[in-house]
């Protein structure tokens, strides 16, 4: 028997020109506000983009870019609606403020079923937010998506950063393009991780402060793009 | 108006099963649908119907649906799903992500949502008959 959902996932994604997943070994770093604060930036500077919140059992995007009363629209398809001139999908818009407990087939179901049913149309970038780890969200698009590029997050602390070594090494071995690694919430002047990446030969993107004009703007988009964090991606997706 | 996808996903798969068993002409494509995922029959027909082409031009759709059985991970019990239970909106969140049955279901013994779909979840191609 045939899942037949799987072969028409390339069909959805064929007018995609990059498709950025926002990744990192490690939870709570950051990826979350990088990949909304990214999309955002990348629709300022006139490319058409979308956003799609993969981290399906803790969807955060939609509450730092302050979505609400929109849905999909039904054609052939689930149509994302635009919010913020982007275009947006995550699960929320069916499973509300409820708590969506998933195990890993389940992960991997929902996340085949709105692959293969979302229409994205034309894109210059899908950028997409991924739980933390290696799981079955990561292994799903390694294995159903062909020119995927990661972007990693990892913060200063040796802790992600070991994390995040991992995660570099199995896309490595997988001969996956990893675009660059984000220093996110950067406390000190050390250059310790970016050598460390140097040292692994990927490109380290930038660092981004500790910002604490973040809390105040989570889902107030023009607060969002006023803040140092904002200006710091705006400088790492001229490199992109 | 989303058994559109399904329907495209079906071809797609149906043609790329004739192509692998160097099939000439599909005579019939039995597909099974889950329950669960509440299909809209007659759209999901409709749609074959008119997405049909080359070797799938003559082929015959049969779909059987499946009811689904769920079992829950913590008592063992096995039920059946109803979407009489369910409000509108509620089922079609479903009918767009099965998976949201988590959200909204829950074992009606012991009242965990943390439940196995044995099976009648989505779309499956049982088989692609044709002439060689
Ligand atoms: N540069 C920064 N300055 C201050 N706060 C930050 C910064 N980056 C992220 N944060 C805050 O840290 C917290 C975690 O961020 P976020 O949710 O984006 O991380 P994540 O990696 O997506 O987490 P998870 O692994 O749970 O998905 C949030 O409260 C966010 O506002
Ligand atoms: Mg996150
Ligand atoms: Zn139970």
């Amino acid at each position: 028997m045939a899942d037949p959902r799987i072969s028409v996932i390339n069909e959805r994604i064929k007018e995609i020109r990059n498709i950025i997943t926002v990744s990192s070994g490690k939870g709570g770093v950051g990826k979350s506000l990088v990949a909304s604060t990214l999309a955002l930036t990348l629709t300022k500077k006139g490319y058409s983009v979308g956003l799609f919140d993969l981290d399906f059992t803790s969807p955060s995007t939609h509450v730092i870019l302050g979505i609400e009363g929109v849905q999909p629209k039904e054609n052939k398809g689930l149509v994302p609606p635009s919010v913020h001139g982007l275009k947006y999908m995550s699960i929320v818009y069916y499973s509300g403020e409820h708590a969506s407990p998933l195990r890993g087939v389940d992960v991997s179901n929902a996340l085949i079923e709105l692959l293969a049913i979302t229409k994205w149309g034309k894109l210059d970038f899908l950028v997409v937010d991924m739980p933390p780890g290696i799981g079955d969200a990561t292994l799903d698009l390694l294995r159903l998506i062909k020119n995927i590029k990661f972007l990693i997050v990892t913060t200063s602390s040796l802790l992600a950063f070991e994390t995040v070594r991992k995660l570099i090494s199995l896309l490595k071995a997988l001969k996956v393009p990893i675009i660059g690694i984000v220093e996110n919430m950067k406390m000190n002047n050390t250059k310790s991780i970016q050598q460390k990446v140097q040292r692994l030969g990927v490109t380290f993107l930038g660092e981004i402060p500790f910002d604490i004009k973040i809390e105040e703007s989570i889902g107030k988009t023009n607060k969002l793009l006023k803040t140092i964090f904002a200006e710091k991606i705006d400088e790492i997706a001229s490199k992109i | 108006m989303h058994e559109w996808a399904l329907a495209e996903a079906i071809i797609t798969t149906a043609s790329q099963i004739a192509e692998k068993e160097g099939l000439n002409e599909v005579t019939e494509v039995k597909i099974k649908v889950g329950e669960l995922q509440q299909v809209e029959k007659d759209i999901l027909e409709f749609a074959l119907s008119n997405l049909k082409s080359g070797k799938l031009h003559k082929a015959k759709f049969q779909i059987e649906t499946m009811n689904a059985k769920l079992k829950c991970r913590v008592c063992g019990n096995q039920w059946f799903f109803n979407k009489e239970n369910l409000d509108e909106k509620t089922s079609e969140a479903i009918h767009f992500v099965p998976e949201i049955a988590h959200t909204y279901i829950q074992c009606p013994k012991c009242g965990s949502p943390d439940f196995e779909i044995l099976e009648g979840r989505g779309i499956w191609l049982e088989s692609v008959k044709g002439l060689k």
